[in-house]
């Protein structure tokens, strides 16, 4: 009878890192499902894409690294890397846009560090900005949303399955129909300096919604429904998410100007804009890329939201999320000096950069 | 007189794991069949082994001493039950090492025989130190876990006033239901246990802290406790709220500081199972020999909790709780949080073995493959001590020992919640206790080095000491020649003047040698040897010619010239001013030479004037001779001290001998001279006199060669240090000393080796430095003394 020496704790709770990876994948389907009633097939035809070619990347440099691949395929990570890079990505783009992006995120932003667990940036983050400054009128195309016909009615809306995919494989076959795009909300306020606020509601274009900027404010909302259920979860902690809100509503109401035509535009807005609740839930809670402690969580988010709003009032973009996030990638190790909690026994905890005494 | 409700706090972190009590609780309390054989560690506790005081062979009685204890953190050890000592040597421990202990094997009898017991009724007559000493022989340490001698625990701030006593009955790990069973069973006993540490500490509060899912024991304590000054707490059931230091933050909000004791807060807590141990100690005079243990898990047909005596081997316990041998997978000694796997079914309980859990692969499967740590931080929220698990197990990988220690490392209590919420399923506890061991390891190598460079120091600056003490010996012995000189030399005031003027112009010449020079400087200089070549031409031709007049007054001419030349070209070299008093008659390098020439020319004309003396020389001659030895001796004294080693002593003795010898020659011609003339009054009278000048010149000798051999003898003693009697006895005491001193180290040396107890070796070394410090100091001392003399 031979007895096994395994080390304490024996008992062992039945949380893995893959029940982690396929609660985030799942927490983004309200999304996706809003995403894809809004703006048709391009949604899903960018995570089909983007699963592919990440999965593959992964396995590739797996191989070539010399470790086992199933093993480390199946943790998941590479799956929620290429989801939350396909969320961002504008639907409709050339399927090479998504190749690059994606085998970037897994190559560079990700396996050339060490693999999982072992990538300063955030995997995604990494490699949409490559493929925003790369290919900046493919990722700037929106196309219109549903809806937008009973308000401009010489606007396409939603394509079809087929023209959908015709869209991505052939970019070229498919001439570009006039009034199928339109901007978001975000670049018309960012655009504008004639209007005020009032104006630019009753203008021909449908920017507000009732809550923040049009359509958007519902993508917004499926995420937050989504990030609400993982923290319930205990997937994620509440902490990083409630300081990027938390500060970009503060930035937003502290630098809102009113209603004229130099207005930033208002808190709800700004938290219903763009890829706010996308960042919040699904992006600024990487714990790889991210602060440890929870006080440094909160610090993490907050430091991601002040950036957007910079960047989105005075920087080039109209979103920043992406940017915002990799400047607080590389802040993070010194977050994680100064934010290290206070162990029992102890009077005060023992911060900043020095060693121990 | 309950007092009001108490405030519950709670702790940071901890977690829910299934707790799988209900299991071996069914059944009660069990007592255990007396086992054939009994295997009696000799560790039992923390801190020194115990001694054995029977021998193989011995009949014992139960509840006899086996075992004394060592030092003041040591416990005794007690016949579990009576019978024969058959061995005493190592033999399978309960340690997650699977490496033996030394036991003592106990061959029961059956007749489980007591010895005599004591037992106190009154107990509340005698002094807590009584109660102490009697809980401290009946060898009880705490029961929970660490098994810290009880006794020394509860003094191990004499000097801070315990408050709070709390009695831990939370029991949170999983599976152990053993403290649960003696609540429930035993709960009077407890109660009594308690009141005699209250007798010893005097608390002003006694708070009994029991976690909610034992209803049971809460229930039974309760009435147990009556209306006494104790309070029965209850509060929410959660992994790790047993901990000593977090119990203490649940019932009172204060914290254990890092590195200190409960006693520093004025706290004492202590386990049930201790408490049942120091209430059969007291009350029945029983020593601890027994214990509540649980024994529970899948392969085992009926769970239980049983009443065992120590050294019980595991194998006769599991028996009796029906083991299933092929469903045995996992053998864990304590609970599934912090317990320890087990290699062997031989080994025996301990003081400290509150639950066997026998888990089958189903229950307790092997953990999966580790997966990369992706800093989800799961685990900081789980950490009951508010530390960073993520962040300590990346340096842990990565040896980084500093950072270890910035983020507290050594508070971790090893509770093993990180590793049970793990995603990635990373043995972060083993981590952790292997970076603790790493670095205890390194400190203590560290803390060698340094007592090795301390060592090293402290040698080398008695070096510098003797070194320095040597030279400052030297310097006196110098001083002292130097004035025996100097009395010498104001006897021969002119030689010693000259000589010295001499010197001083060579060494200064020396020093402003020059070396760039311009083409002026060159002219000069030429100039200035041209003149001293012209010189010593006049005087070699002098030398010659002794008698040529002509060439005699030109020298005087020649050596103001090349003075001048000489001046001039110093004056070029801006050296003026130091040169400016030069004496007329001492020019440097040159003058030295010269006199050398003149020396080495008296040196000639003395042997030429001895050569044509020969065997009989004329008065005339004899006078010449003298002359020309003096001018000799002038011209030698006259050369620079490094050309004359000669000693000023050396000169006086030369000169007694000198006088001597034309005494003697003096005698012979008179005496020649009236054996030519025969008997005249005159030379007569002549021969006298010279005798008698002889005899004086013999006497003046004989006097300066006794000064000269004493002076030898008094620098040959200067040497050579004369050693004294207290001297010696000192030198002799200190390595005495040292020796025993170096026995005492190498005594150590093997106690450690052979993993023995170094405690008595490490007293006699402490004794033995003292010694030799004491040795060392009355020797320096001695010798400091000596050098003030």
């Amino acid at each position: 009878m031979a007895l096994v020496r395994i080390t304490s704790p024996h008992a062992r709770g039945n949380n893995r890192t893959q029940t982690i990876m396929l609660w985030v994948l799942g927490a983004t389907l309200p999304g996706v499902a809003v995403m894809t009633w809004l703006f048709g097939f391009g949604t899903l035809i960018n995570i089909l894409l983007a699963s592919c070619f990440a999965l593959a990347a992964e396995a590739l440099i797996l191989r070539l690294r010399k470790r086992p691949v199933v093993f480390f395929l199946s943790d998941g990570s590479a799956l929620v890397t290429a989801w939350l890079l396909a969320l961002a990505l504008p639907p409709y783009v050339p399927w090479w846009l998504v190749l690059v992006g994606t085998s970037f995120a897994i190559v560079f932003g990700k396996q050339l560090y060490g693999g999982l667990g072992q990538n300063p940036f955030n995997p995604a983050m990494v490699g949409y900005v490559v493929v925003l400054i790369s290919f900046p009128v493919e990722m700037t195309t929106w196309p219109a949303w549903r809806g937008i016909e009973q308000a401009l009615p010489d606007l396409h809306s939603v394509l079809g399955l087929l023209e959908a995919l015709q869209r991505v494989f052939l970019p070229g076959s498919v001439p570009t129909i006039d009034g199928w795009t339109l901007a978001t909300p975000l670049d018309v306020v960012k655009n504008n300096s004639s209007l005020t606020m009032d104006e630019l509601a009753a203008s021909g274009q449908p920017v507000f919604g009732s809550l923040g900027g049009r359509a958007w404010e519902w993508v917004n909302i499926a995420y937050l429904l989504g990030g609400a259920v993982l923290i319930y979860k205990r997937v994620l902690s509440w902490h990083a998410p409630a300081g990027m809100l938390l500060a970009l509503g503060l930035m937003s109401l502290l630098f809102w100007g009113g209603s004229g035509s130099d207005s930033n535009g208002s808190p709800m807005f700004h938290l219903l804009s763009g890829a706010t609740m996308l960042g919040a839930f699904f992006i600024v809670t990487d714990p790889v890329s991210g602060a440890t402690s929870s006080l440094g969580r909160i610090v993490f988010g907050a430091g991601v939201g002040i950036l957007v709003y910079v960047i989105r009032a005075w920087g080039g973009y109209p979103d920043a999320v992406a940017f915002a996030v990799l400047l607080m990638n590389l802040a993070a190790p010194t977050i994680d000096y100064y934010t290290t909690p206070r162990t029992y026994g102890h009077r005060k905890a023992e911060r900043g950069m020095g060693k121990a005494d | 007189m309950q007092a009001a409700p108490i405030k519950i706090w709670d702790i940071p972190g901890g977690i829910h794991p299934a707790e799988h009590k209900h299991e071996s609780t069914q059944r009660g309390l069990e007592v255990m069949p007396l086992p054939a054989r009994l295997v009696l560690p000799l560790q039992q506790h923390i801190g020194a082994r115990s001694e054995p005081v029977v021998a193989v062979g011995d009949q014992v009685l139960k509840g006899q001493l086996l075992a004394e204890a060592t030092g003041l953190v040591s416990c005794p050890l007690h016949a579990p039950t009576s019978g024969i000592v058959t061995a005493i040597g190592p033999a399978p421990f309960p340690h997650a090492s699977g490496l033996e202990e030394w036991a003592i094997t106990l061959d029961s009898d059956g007749e489980d025989k007591w010895t005599d017991l004591e037992p106190i009724a009154d107990y509340q007559s005698l002094e807590p130190a009584t109660l102490l000493d009697m809980i401290r022989l009946a060898g009880i340490s705490g029961m929970g876990g660490a098994g810290f001698p009880t006794s020394a625990k509860l003094k191990a701030r004499p000097e801070q006033k315990i408050f709070t006593l709390i009695i831990n009955g939370t029991e949170c790990e999983p599976y152990i239901t053993a403290d649960d069973t003696a609540m429930r069973y035993k709960a009077a006993e407890i109660v009594a246990g308690i009141e005699i540490l209250m007798h010893i500490l005097h608390p002003a509060d006694v708070l009994i802290g029991i976690e909610d899912n034992k209803p049971e024991a809460i229930a039974a304590m309760r009435a147990a406790v009556g209306d006494r000054a104790m309070r029965v707490i209850e509060f929410p059931t959660k992994y790790p709220s047993g901990g000593e230091k977090q119990l203490i933050q649940i019932l009172t909000g204060k914290e254990v500081p890092s590195g200190g004791l409960p006693a520093d807060i004025g706290m004492v807590c202590q386990n049930i199972g201790t408490l049942l141990a120091v209430h059969d100690a007291v009350l029945l005079g029983q020593p601890l020999i027994k214990r509540i243990t649980t024994l529970t898990g899948d392969a085992l047909t009926r769970p239980t909790n049983v009443e065992a005596l120590i050294g019980t081997p595991i194998r006769d316990l599991l028996q009796f709780a029906g083991l299933q041998p092929d469903k045995l997978y996992r053998l864990v000694m304590g609970g599934p949080m912090m317990g320890f796997t087990l290699q062997s079914l031989d080994a025996p309980i301990l003081k400290t073995s509150n639950c066997l859990l026998a888990g089958s692969i189903e229950e307790l499967p092997p953990p999966p493959v580790a997966q990369p740590c992706i800093r989800c931080g799961l685990c900081s929220e789980a950490c009951p001590a508010s530390l960073l698990p993520q962040q300590l197990h990346w340096f842990a990988l990565g040896k980084e020992h500093d950072q270890l220690k910035r983020l507290n490392l050594f508070d971790c209590i090893e509770c093993g919640c990180c590793s049970y919420v793990c995603p990635s399923s990373i043995p972060l506890v083993q981590y952790y206790r292997a970076s603790k061991a790493e670095i205890r390891a390194l400190d203590l190598q560290t803390h060698k080095a340094d007592h090795s460079k301390q060592r090293f120091e402290h040698r080398q600056a008695r070096l510098q000491r003797e070194t320095e003490q040597k030279e400052m010996d030297r310097k006196v012995r110098a001083e002292k020649a130097a004035r025996i000189k100097a009395a010498k030399e104001a006897a021969q005031p002119s030689e010693t003047e000259t000589s010295a003027e001499a010197t001083t112009d060579v060494t200064r010449i020396e020093a402003h040698k020059p070396t760039g020079l311009t083409p002026e400087q060159k002219q000069l200089k030429i100039a200035a040897a041209t003149a001293q070549m012209a010189l010593k031409k006049a005087q070699k031709q002098i030398a010659a010619n002794p008698d040529n007049v002509d060439l005699q007054a030109q020298v005087p001419e020649l050596e103001q010239a090349c003075e001048q030349a000489q001046r001039t070209f110093d004056e070029a070299m801006g050296e003026v001013s130091v040169k400016a008093p030069a004496p007329p008659s001492a020019a440097g390098a040159d003058d030295a030479k010269r006199l050398k020439i003149e020396a080495a020319m008296a040196r000639a004309s003395l042997k030429k004037a001895e050569r044509a003396a020969g065997d009989s020389p004329t008065e005339e001659q004899e006078k010449e001779i003298y002359a020309l030895r003096e001018q000799v001796a002038v011209a030698d004294a006259r050369l620079p001290k490094d050309e004359a080693p000669r000693k000023p002593l050396d000169e006086s003795l030369k000169k007694a001998k000198l006088d001597a010898a034309m005494a003697k020659a003096a005698l012979k011609k008179a005496e020649r001279a009236q054996s030519e003339n025969g008997e005249d009054a005159a030379l007569q009278e002549e021969i006298e006199r010279c005798r008698a000048q002889l005899s004086d010149a013999l006497g003046v000798l004989e006097q300066a060669e006794a000064k000269a051999s004493q002076l030898e003898t008094s620098q040959q003693r200067a040497e050579k240090k004369p050693v004294d009697e207290t001297t010696l006895q000192l030198k002799t005491d200190m390595a005495t000393a040292k020796a025993s001193f170096k026995e005492a180290e190498r005594a150590v040396q093997e106690a450690r080796e052979n993993n023995a107890d170094t405690g008595p070796a490490e007293t006699e070394l402490a004794n033995s430095r003292e010694v030799l410090d004491k040795a060392a100091k009355a020797f320096a001392a001695h010798m400091a003394s000596k050098e003030t003399n």
